[in-house]
C-alpha cells in the first residue's frame, strides 16, 4: 500500500517514467529480429513490436512444416508461482488436476471465474515440486493474487525478465542436439528439463503451438541473444528460419488450437454478457475433472452440464472448395443462422479448406448435418458469394507422428 | 404586437440547441440572454488583451455527435482538439500519468503496482458495461412511471427490457453502481492510493459530495458516457475555447433565421390564466411568445421568474428542495510563459493533458470536509490544464492560458455571503498548491479571473454556482429530474418548458436536454421531427 505518500519514490519507479517514449517495446531478441525483418511488418503483441511476417509469409509457414522455425514468444504473459502450497493453489485455480502434473512436465490448461466462464487458457510448467510457470495470452495478476488468499504461495509476473523462443518443425530436434544440448533426445512430448547455456541454464520443453515436432526455450532476458545465435549457428544446414505470427497462426489452426480473444472472448474482456463461454463451449471440456476436488467455477460448470444449459459448441469444420471462410456465418439448411467461423484457411498440409467455428447448440453438437457457410470472397471489388457445405470434423486437422515420436527423428 | 412562436430564456448551450431545433422546425424563435454575450457556462471572453479564456466549462467531452451533425456545428466553426490523457502529481516528486495507449497506460500503472496495472481491464470492462446501459437513455425522454399513456408505458418497457437484459450479476452491479461511493467502488479493483485518486476525480467533479459519499460512482459514469459509442474526436479542447461551442450554435441558429437578443435579462415570465404568454424584461419591456422555454435552472425558473401563485404547492416545495448546491469554483490564469513542472520531463505529453495534485482519496475527502464546514478547501482538488499547449489561438505567441477547476467551494462562507477577501483567499489556496509543484509559478501570472460560486451565480445565473444545474444523485435522475411528475420538460404552467441541465439527462456540455426538450415541444405542436437525428445505436 502506498499510504505514506511523502516517502521518496524508488529509483526504479522514477527510472521507469521514460517508457512513454517507447510505446512498443522490443523483446530481448529484438536486435536479431529487426535485422531479419525485411518487411517491417509489425503488429502490437501485448505492448511489444512483433512481426506479422519477416520476409515471406509462405516460406515462413513452410519453414515450420519442412525445416525449423524460430518464433519469439517473449511477449507471452508469464507468472512464476512458487511455494509449499503452489500445487494445491494451482489445483484450485485451474481446471486440470495439477496433482497429476509431475515436476518436469507441462500441461495445457484453462481457468474460470466463479460462474464457470473461461478467463483464459495457457500452459502450466512444473519446474520443481514447489515452482511453476504459467503462460497465457492475457494478464491475470489480480485474479491470481486474490485466489492465493490463505495459500502459502507467491505469485510474480515475470514477462519482461524471461525471454521465450519456440523452435518448431521437423529439424528442430536435430538442431538442439547439434547445438550441444546433450540429453535433449530424452524429452518426450510435454516434458521439460534444464540445460546449460552461457554460464546459466535454459529451460527446454517439448511443447509448441504448431502440432509439429517442436520445443520451447526459456532463458533469463540477458541470455537471450546468445541463445538465438547458438540455435541459428547450429541450424544453418537444417534450414532454420525466423518467422512471424502469420505463419504460426496457420500452423496452430491446422493443429486445431484456439486463441483467446480470437476464437473465444476471455471473461474479463467480455463487455456483452452473452459472449462469455464455459470450457465445454470452446472445446476445453476435456480439462474438467469433477473428481479432483474443488476448483474455481466447478459448481457452475457441473450444474450447466447437468441442466443442459450449455448453449454453444466450438467445432472444427471442413468446408468444400478451397476459398477460406474467415468470419463467415454458419447456416443450417442454408437459411438458419447457427454460428460463426472464427478462424479459417486452406491447409497446405491437409489439402483441405479448414475452419474453427462457434455454433449454437444443438447445431454442431447433436445436429451436424446440413451445415453451410456463406463465404463473401472479395474479388476485384466484387463479392463472390459462395454457399459451401461444411462438415464437422475432429481436431487436430492434421496429425503428425513426428510430433510425438520417441526418440525424435533426425531430419 | 409581434408574438414569437417561441422565446428561449437564456443563451447557454442547451438554450441554443433547443432554439436551433425549434427554428429548423419552422418556428420563429427568439433567444433572450441577460449578458452581452451568449454562451452561459460555455463562454470564452477576452478579459485581458490577447488572452481568451474558457471562463467556466473547459473541455468538450459529452457533446452529443447527433446534435453536432444536425446543427452543422463543424460547418459553423466548431473544431475539437483531442488532448492527451492526464496525470496526478504525487507529493513524493513523481506523478501517475494516464496515457492513451493501452500498454503505456498499463506500464505507467505498473510503476506503482503491477497488480493494479493488470486490474485496469476488468475495471474498464465493468464501467463500460454500465455506460452502455445508461448511454442510450440520454437522448430519450424519461418515462413518467405514474402515467398509463402508451408512450410512457412503452418507454418504461424499454427501460425494463434493458434492465431485464442484464445478467443477475450485472443487475446487482448496476444497482450498486447507482448508489455506492466512488471510493468503495474503486476499492474493489485497486489497492494504490494515487491510482484510486486518479479515477475518483471523475466521481466528484461538479458535485457537492466527497469520494466517500454514496452516489458518487454514478457521477463517474456521467463523465465517462461520452466515450462508449465511438464518439471519436468529440473529446478535447474546443479550438478558441469552450465559447466556440456556443458561438457555432449561435451561428447555426442565426443562419436558420433565428434571432438573439443579448443584454436582455428576463424579469419574469408573463402568465395569463395559467398559460405562458411571453416574458417581461428587467427593464419592463414585454415580449410576447406562444411558448416560453427556460434554459435557466429549475430553481431560478420557478422561484424567480414565475410567481408562486401560479404553481402547485407540492411542485413548488419539491423545487425548493431540489439539491443544487454549489461545490466548485474556477480560476482562469493568463501566463507570460509555460510553467515548468520539475516532476515532468520537457517532452512529456502530460503538458498537453489535464493535471491534478490530489494523490489520495483521503485528501479529496478532507477537501470535502472543508466544504461541509462552510469553508473553501485549504488543500483543494484541482482539475488543471493548459489548453494553449494545443490551441495557439487563445493567447499571444509564447504565452499561455491555464484553466483551473477548483473543488470545493461552498455557496456560503460560514453561512454568510462570499466577500472579496474570501475570493482572494480561495484564489491563494489554488496558486499555492500549483506553486508547490511548479517553482516560479507566481511570477508568470499576468492576469487572473477568480470565480467562486458567487461570481458564477451572478454572471451565468447558475443557482449557488452548481455547474450541473442540480446534483446528479440518483434521487434527482431520470424520471425524478428535476422533480417527480415533471421530467418531460413540461411544467405546471401551460406553454412553459424547461430545457436546461436541471432536466434529464443532466449537466455537462452535452446538449441532450435542449434537444430532448425540443422533441417534446414539437410533439405538443404536432410538428415533424425529421430534422432530428435519432440517437446512435449502442450495439
Amino acid at each position: 500500500m502506498n499510504r505514506h505518500a511523502t516517502i521518496e519514490p524508488s529509483t526504479a519507479r522514477l527510472a521507469a517514467q521514460s517508457h512513454f517514449r517507447t510505446l512498443r517495446l522490443g523483446t530481448p531478441f529484438q536486435p536479431r529480429i529487426d535485422a531479419l525483418g525485411l518487411k517491417q511488418d509489425w503488429y502490437n503483441w501485448a505492448g511489444y513490436r512483433a512481426p506479422h511476417s519477416l520476409w515471406d509469409e509462405e516460406l515462413e509457414y513452410f519453414a515450420i512444416r519442412s525445416q525449423a522455425a524460430l518464433f519469439d514468444i517473449s511477449p507471452m504473459t508469464k507468472y512464476r508461482i512458487e511455494g509449499p502450497d503452489a500445487e494445491a493453489y494451482l489445483d484450485r485455480v485451474t481446471l486440470r488436476d495439477v496433482t497429476k502434473l509431475k515436476p518436469g512436465r507441462v500441461h495445457y490448461t484453462a481457468w474460470c471465474d466463479d460462474d464457470g466462464f473461461v478467463l483464459d487458457d495457457g500452459t502450466l510448467f512444473r519446474l520443481s515440486p514447489t515452482r511453476f510457470r504459467l503462460c497465457s495470452q492475457e494478464r491475470h495478476l489480480p485474479w491470481l493474487l486474490d485466489s492465493a488468499f490463505r495459500y502459502d504461495v507467491t505469485v510474480e509476473e515475470e514477462t519482461e525478465a524471461v525471454a521465450g523462443l519456440a523452435l518448431q518443425g521437423p529439424t528442430s530436434f536435430a538442431i538442439l542436439r547439434d547445438a550441444g544440448f546433450a540429453g535433449v533426445e530424452r524429452l518426450k512430448i510435454f516434458n521439460l528439463a534444464e540445460f546449460a547455456h552461457d554460464g546459466g541454464t535454459v529451460t527446454i520443453s517439448r511443447t509448441g503451438f504448431t502440432g509439429d515436432l517442436g520445443y520451447e526455450l526459456f532463458v533469463p532476458a540477458h541470455k537471450a541473444l546468445s541463445l538465438w545465435d547458438r540455435l541459428i549457428a547450429a541450424g544453418e544446414l537444417r534450414g532454420i528460419r525466423a518467422i512471424g505470427y502469420t505463419a504460426l497462426n496457420r500452423a496452430r489452426l491446422e493443429a486445431g488450437l484456439i486463441v483467446a480473444n480470437a476464437d473465444f472472448t476471455a471473461a474479463e474482456h467480455a463487455i456483452r454478457a452473452d459472449r462469455l463461454r464455459m470450457p465445454d463451449e470452446i472445446g476445453l471440456g476435456f480439462m474438467i475433472d469433477p473428481d479432483k476436488g474443488h476448483f474455481n467455477g466447478r459448481r457452475a460448470i457441473l450444474e450447466a452440464r447437468a441442466r443442459k444449459k450449455l448453449r454453444h459448441v466450438l467445432v472444427g469444420l471442413e468446408i468444400e472448395g478451397n476459398i477460406p471462410a474467415e468470419h463467415a456465418i454458419v447456416y443450417y439448411r442454408k437459411s438458419q443462422e447457427v454460428g460463426l467461423v472464427s478462424a479459417a484457411m486452406w491447409s497446405p498440409m491437409a489439402k483441405r479448406n479448414i475452419a474453427l467455428a462457434s455454433l449454437q447448440r444443438p447445431y454442431g453438437d447433436t445436429i451436424v448435418d446440413d451445415l453451410w457457410v456463406e463465404i463473401y470472397a472479395m474479388r476485384e471489388l466484387q463479392y463472390q458469394k459462395l454457399m459451401k457445405k461444411a462438415k464437422v470434423v475432429p481436431r487436430p486437422f492434421i496429425k503428425l507422428d513426428r510430433r510425438t515420436a520417441n526418440p525424435p527423428a533426425d531430419f | 404586437m409581434k408574438a414569437w412562436d417561441a422565446i428561449v430564456i437564456g443563451g447557454g448551450h442547451n438554450g441554443l440547441v433547443n432554439a436551433c431545433y425549434l427554428q429548423r422546425a419552422g418556428l420563429d424563435v427568439l433567444v433572450v440572454e441577460k449578458n452581452d454575450w451568449v454562451g452561459g457556462a460555455a463562454t470564452s471572453r477576452e478579459l485581458t488583451p490577447g488572452f481568451r479564456y474558457s471562463n467556466c466549462s473547459y473541455v468538450c467531452s459529452l457533446f452529443r455527435p447527433e446534435i453536432m451533425r444536425d446543427l452543422e456545428l463543424p460547418r459553423f466553426g466548431l473544431q475539437v482538439i483531442s488532448y492527451e490523457g492526464g496525470a496526478v502529481f504525487t507529493r513524493d516528486g513523481d506523478y501517475l500519468a494516464n496515457y492513451r495507449d493501452h500498454d503505456a497506460h498499463r506500464r505507467e500503472f505498473a510503476r506503482f503496482s503491477k497488480r493494479d496495472a493488470e486490474a485496469y481491464d476488468r475495471y474498464s470492462r465493468d464501467v463500460t458495461r454500465q455506460c452502455r446501459f445508461i448511454q442510450p437513455l440520454l437522448m430519450r425522454t424519461a418515462p413518467d412511471p405514474t402515467s398509463f399513456k402508451p408512450r410512457d408505458l412503452g418507454e418504461l418497457l424499454y427501460l425494463g427490457k434493458k434492465f431485464a437484459g442484464l445478467s443477475a450479476e450485472e443487475m446487482a452491479l448496476t444497482l450498486r453502481f447507482w448508489t455506492m461511493s466512488i471510493s468503495d467502488f474503486l476499492d474493489e479493483y485497486f489497492e494504490t492510493d494515487v491510482i484510486k485518486a486518479n479515477f475518483a476525480l471523475s466521481g466528484i467533479i461538479g458535485t457537492a459530495l466527497g469520494p466517500m459519499s454514496p452516489g458518487t460512482a454514478y457521477v463517474l459514469l456521467h463523465h465517462y458516457m461520452g466515450d462508449v459509442d465511438g464518439s471519436v474526436g468529440a473529446w478535447g479542447y474546443a479550438r478558441g475555447g469552450m465559447g466556440a461551442v456556443t458561438r457555432a450554435l449561435a451561428a447555426s441558429f442565426k443562419a436558420s433565421g433565428g434571432t438573439i437578443r443579448t443584454g436582455a435579462e428576463v424579469g419574469h415570465v408573463l402568465i395569463r390564466n395559467g398559460k405562458a404568454k411571453g416574458v417581461v424584461l428587467a427593464g419592463g419591456e414585454e415580449i410576447f411568445g406562444k411558448l416560453v422555454i427556460s434554459n435557466a435552472d429549475v430553481k431560478r425558473t420557478f422561484l424567480k421568474l414565475v410567481e408562486e401563485k401560479e404553481l402547485p404547492e407540492i411542485f413548488l416545495r419539491r423545487v425548493k428542495n431540489f439539491k443544487i448546491r454549489g461545490s466548485s469554483g474556477k480560476v482562469n490564469i493568463a501566463l507570460d510563459s509555460l510553467p515548468e513542472f520539475p516532476a515532468l520531463s520537457k517532452d512529456s505529453p502530460v503538458y498537453r493533458a489535464d493535471m491534478h495534485f490530489t494523490d489520495s482519496i483521503e485528501r479529496m475527502e478532507r477537501a470535502y470536509d472543508d466544504w461541509k464546514a462552510g469553508r473553501w478547501s485549504a488543500d483543494p482538488f484541482l482539475d488543471m490544464m493548459i489548453p494553449t499547449t494545443l490551441d495557439p489561438t487563445m493567447a499571444p505567441p509564447g504565452k499561455h492560458f491555464m484553466s483551473c477547476f477548483v473543488q470545493y467551494a461552498p455557496p456560503k462562507i460560514d453561512g454568510r455571503d462570499w466577500t472579496d477577501a474570501d475570493r482572494d483567499g480561495f484564489a491563494e489556496s489554488v496558486i499555492s498548491q500549483i506553486a508547490q509543484y511548479s517553482p516560479g509559478f507566481r511570477d508568470r501570472i499576468v492576469h487572473m479571473e477568480v470565480r467562486t460560486p458567487r461570481e458564477i451565480e451572478a454572471e451565468v445565473g447558475l443557482t449557488e454556482g452548481n455547474i450541473f444545474q442540480g446534483e446528479l444523485t440518483f434521487d434527482q435522475l431520470l424520471f425524478n429530474r428535476p422533480v417527480p411528475g415533471y421530467a418531460q420538460y413540461r411544467s405546471p404552467v401551460g406553454g412553459l418548458y424547461m430545457c436546461g441541465s436541471s432536466t434529464h439527462p443532466g449537466g455537462g456540455v452535452m446538449g441532450a436536454p435542449g434537444r430532448n426538450a425540443a422533441a417534446e415541444i414539437l410533439r405538443d405542436l404536432a410538428k415533424p421531427t425529421l430534422h432530428m437525428s435519432p440517437a446512435h445505436d449502442v450495439i
